[in-house]
């Protein structure tokens, strides 16, 4: 009886909790304002929105008592050189991305995931650091990004850490920040020079889709032969991932056929796509195969 | 029901002060609690534009955007594009090419293409095409609103 009351009480305040909605809504104007804030608990992190509104519409993800809107954090903000590499604030926003020499000269596979990402109205106000949270296998800076090599920053209460973007991501939806970090920044180390890559995505069209599988390919030339071979995949597993059995068939050798076609053939083993419905998984399969052939035939004439 | 919020933004020019609920979208507060139906609710996913809004001189979804966030910031609907020389010149284009068919994409394609002439990018088709991606229309096959836009950007300045 009293076991029973206890889940009776719980259930009550669960459905109390959702009828509430949200209690106190925040603006913080400093960073350690809003660490604050977290180290509380039971927030949800608002900055464009064009996630966060869609899947609580949708009941994907329950807002909780507190809204904290990070928009106004000046430390969340801009893009710049910093130590060997190029800093991104969290808040950065797709357009924004996209608009930046910086990132069109230096981070050409990041720049072209930006000019297909969405559309007009959500690249104005979708941030990169809301689509690596977001932690969509399919999102579309974060395989760029992942095939990079950046890391992401985040700050607590406690003090800031790195982590680097293969180790971030762990399931759909999912990443390894805890509720009291937030992301701060995401940093990318300057890719070699003569470096060059190749993004591409597909789907059933060219903008707002989310993908069916997306590729991001990239490498330096050395005489005739590739070095620094990164490929990243998304959509194919839980996780964005890369595809370190492809790279490794092509690391050090020439950009040639039976090169290309055996790195496409080792990727099937480092993908894991499901069906669903935007594609079965043999046609997700087949789309890495010759998506991959493409792209690494591309990225060799470079 | 969750906690109302003051907020202090500019509306098509007039400031205004008002409070609204922390989990309200933009649409909703200009559509249910301003009365501007010019903004349409199409998908309530930014999947179709129909509800396309300039927040800081920038399209937005004001389906996706939370009416708490306009705070501090200048918005224009479709009813403040129409007012301005941009907007009269692209609502004659649309009417002369025949761009129009049921409407409802209409106020959303008139706000997206006000923004692409303001930043000077209706400068050819393909440039029209891809400024439009966020924009569904299931009538007119699109040939006539990208018309009326590139007509739109010929005819003078973008004030």
């Amino acid at each position: 009886m009293r076991c029973a009351t206890g889940r009776w009480r719980r259930r009550v305040a669960e459905v109390a909790a959702v009828l509430d909605g949200i209690a106190r809504y925040v603006v913080p104007r400093t960073l350690d304002e809003a660490l604050g804030v977290l180290a509380a608990g039971g927030v949800s992190i608002l900055a464009g929105g064009t996630d966060l509104m869609p899947q609580a519409r949708a009941g994907r993800v329950r807002l909780q008592p507190v809204l904290i809107n990070i928009r106004r954090l000046p430390e969340l903000t801009g893009i710049e050189r910093a130590g060997g590499g190029i800093r991104i604030g969290a808040l950065v926003t797709i357009t924004a991305l996209r608009d930046s020499a910086l990132v069109r000269e230096r981070l050409h596979l990041l720049w072209q995931a930006c000019d297909h990402f969405a559309s007009d109205q959500i690249r104005n106000v979708a941030t990169v650091g809301g689509n690596l949270c977001n932690a969509s296998p399919a999102g579309d800076t974060l395989i760029p990004l992942l095939a990079l090599g950046a890391s992401a920053v985040l700050a607590a209460t406690g003090g800031t850490r790195r982590v680097p973007l293969g180790e971030f991501f762990t399931g759909p939806g999912r990443s390894c920040r805890r509720p009291e970090e937030l992301l701060v920044a995401v940093e990318v180390p300057e890719p070699p020079a003569g470096f060059a890559g190749v993004f591409c995505k597909h789907g059933t069209r060219p903008a707002l889709d989310i993908s069916t599988i997306s590729l991001a390919v990239g490498a330096r030339r050395d005489g005739t032969v590739l070095r620094d071979v990164r490929i990243a995949c998304g959509a194919v597993a839980p996780t964005p991932i890369r595809a370190l059995q492809a790279e490794a068939v092509v690391e050090g050798r020439a950009a040639d056929a039976a090169t290309i076609a055996a790195a496409a053939q080792a990727a099937l083993a480092d993908i894991h796509p499901i069906s669903d419905v935007r594609a079965s998984d043999w046609y997700r399969r087949e789309m890495v195969r010759n998506l991959l052939q493409r792209a690494l035939s591309h990225v060799g004439q470079l | 029901m969750s906690v109302n919020c003051d907020i202090a933004f500019t509306l098509n020019g007039v400031p205004r002060r008002l409070a609204v609920p922390a989990d309200m979208s933009t649409l909703e507060l200009l559509r249910d609690q301003l009365g501007l139906t010019g903004t349409k609710y199409g998908c309530g996913e930014g999947e179709c534009g129909a509800c396309t809004v300039l927040v800081d001189g920038a399209s937005v979804n004001a389906c996706l955007m939370f009416a708490v966030d306009c705070d501090g910031r200048e918005l224009v609907t479709v009813e403040g594009v129409v007012a301005g020389a941009t907007g009269q010149r692209l609502r004659d284009a649309f009417v002369a090419s025949g761009a129009v068919q049921c409407g409802f994409c209409t106020p959303g394609f008139m706000v997206q293409a006000s923004h692409l002439l303001g930043q000077g990018r209706a400068g050819g088709e393909a440039e029209i095409r891809r400024g439009i991606e966020g924009n569904l229309c299931r009538c007119t096959g699109y040939r006539k609103i990208i018309d009326a836009i590139a007509t739109a950007a010929q005819g003078g300045d973008h004030g």
